[in-house]
């Protein structure tokens, strides 16, 4: 990174430190905070919009429908999160080879050899010569689908718990406005459940920012794989030898998940006062009087 | 003649499908001198990294080295996402039960014991190997309390914060630790060099015969013109075990 960083062992005190701390580990310890944000940001709308999914078909008249509703959050809800992040990813990307490798090469190879899962090569995802980032994406991906498959059905319940919530009266009043069914969801449920639905969403989402640290049992080389990597005792055989320094490491991690806490929290607080504005509970009520005085 | 028409023809053509190949190589990244991350630059470095980019270009195969945890690192080359492992993994009967190896590419390196006092009992106290490494099948058998952890490093921590009585695991990983903790760290009295595996080879799928078939000859080729020998005393020291 800087000039004098050429030979670490001649630097001293704080040059020293400059230098370690732009290593090229370092710099993929910081790129890797990166990842954990693009996660949450990727993972928290598709999660919303499966729960949406969920609670819609929980509700539903088709009696299939409601029936996969139900049984996908009672599902995933009743799985221990760990067993389902390892199931997941290694179930999805052994279907997507199986299905290619039926499609793309000799199918009457068997794909499970003793206890081989083998593919052939134009099969394999990704392609054994694509480059390491897209290794890396399609972790990810694999990763942001399990993620969201088990936040989703949190997310299914706390909905279908809020649609319930919003109160008879107002939907009976849209239906005798003459709206059809469609148009009482559309038009008066949706944009009301969401001042119930708030809390547990907000739960939900502290509770993914703190599940992160997960992606490491997925082979996804976070933040925790890095602290923990970096922190161990280094040798001389390493450019920057230094003792066991975890400790400094994952105190920074705890800084770094306060931090994402901490500001979530204040931006969900603003939401829930926005949505609580003309509602019929008593936030709502509230904010009318204080409004008025 | 034409039996050499033949072999030569049939030699040029497969030597043409290996060139045209990608091994993803997978390797733990946690073991020094074996296999490490270099931090000024972030990719995989050491001994076994340098002998495997030799062997590949040897091979005339295009390699790519992929990190990989420990724990997982034997299913995820079942399953597919990478080809062979080079992770100072030593050859055992369990082991060739799931994957099979190449033939070994260092002899059978002993395992040592550290402790911070050379008179720890290492059959009866507490002592830290790194999960389902033969270090820690030994200690199992031996009658110690086995405290497992997931990467190397934390074995020996364990040690030094006086959670483990002694840390048992390969010795060419642990010198370096030993002598630069400056007498903090000390091999236990007649354990600093204990016989165990038959060396370390590189992992395969059980149905990637060829490949096995590759690699097995040009490690053969490496260890009979001496540069495998020269390779292992360039990271393991003039004094490090070599082949005969």
């Amino acid at each position: 990174m800087f000039s004098y960083c050429t030979d670490p062992s001649s630097l001293q005190g704080l040059p020293w430190l400059s230098c370690y701390l732009t290593s090229g580990t370092h710099l993929l310890f910081y790129s890797s905070f990166g990842t954990v944000l693009l996660l949450l940001a990727i993972t928290a709308p598709v999660a919303l919009i499966f729960g949406y999914g969920g609670a819609m078909a929980a509700r539903s008249r088709i009696a299939p429908l409601r029936w996969f509703g139900k049984i996908y959050t009672a599902m995933v809800r009743g799985i221990p999160d760990i067993i389902f992040f390892l199931f997941v990813p290694i179930a999805l990307d052994q279907a997507f080879e199986w299905m290619r490798h039926q499609a793309l090469c000799d199918s009457s190879q068997p794909v499970r050899q003793g206890s081989d899962f083998v593919v052939c090569d134009a099969a394999k995802l990704p392609l054994s010569d694509a480059s390491p980032w897209v290794h890396d994406a399609y972790g990810i991906f694999l990763a942001v689908i399990a993620f969201s498959i088990v936040f989703g059905a949190f997310a299914a319940n706390v909905l279908y718990g809020a649609m319930q919530a919003v109160p008879r009266a107002q939907l009976e009043t849209a239906e005798a406005y003459g709206m059809t069914p469609r148009q009482v969801t559309r038009r008066v449920l949706v944009p009301q459940m969401w001042t119930y639905a708030l809390p547990g969403l907000s739960n939900l989402w502290m509770i993914l920012i703190k599940a992160t640290p997960l992606l490491f049992l997925l082979g996804v080389e976070d933040v925790v794989y890095w602290a923990r990597e970096l922190g161990g005792a280094k040798t001389s055989a390493f450019t920057y030898p230094h003792p066991d320094w975890r400790l400094y490491y994952f105190l920074a991690l705890l800084v770094f998940y306060l931090l994402m806490t901490w500001i979530s929290g204040r931006v969900l607080d603003r939401v829930a006062r926005r949505l609580s504005r003309g509602q019929a509970t008593l936030a709502g009520e509230a904010q009318r009087k204080g409004a008025i005085a | 003649m034409k039996l050499l028409t033949i072999a030569a023809t049939t030699l040029a053509l497969t030597a043409g499908i290996a060139h045209a190949q990608t091994v993803r190589m997978g390797t733990e990244g946690a073991y020094a001198p074996y296999n490490f991350i270099d931090d000024a630059t972030g990719e995989v470095t050491g001994f076994e990294i340098e002998l495997g980019n030799e062997l590949c270009k040897r091979a005339e195969l295009d390699c790519t080295w992929v990190r990989n945890d420990w724990d997982s690192i034997i299913p995820n080359l079942v399953s597919g996402n990478y080809d062979t492992i080079m992770a100072g993994m030593n050859i055992n009967e369990d082991r060739k039960q799931v994957i099979q190896f190449t033939q070994p590419y260092t002899p059978g390196m002993p395992s040592a014991y550290a402790a911070l006092s050379p008179d720890v009992d290492v059959e009866g106290g507490v002592i830290a190997a790194q999960t389902s490494t033969i270090q820690a099948g030994h200690v199992a058998e031996t009658g110690a309390t086995l405290l497992e952890f997931a990467n190397p490093d934390e074995t020996v921590a364990a040690v030094r914060n006086g959670e483990a009585d002694a840390v048992f695991s390969d010795k060419d990983f642990l010198a370096p630790i030993v002598e630069e903790s400056g007498g903090e760290l000390v091999w236990v009295e007649g354990y600093d060099t204990v016989p165990l595996g038959e060396g370390i080879g590189m992992g395969l799928r059980q149905s990637d015969n060829e490949l096995r078939e590759t690699f097995d000859a040009v490690i053969t080729e490496m260890k009979e013109d001496g540069s495998l020998n020269e390779l292992i005393k360039k990271w393991f020291g003039e004094d490090a075990m070599i082949f005969e």
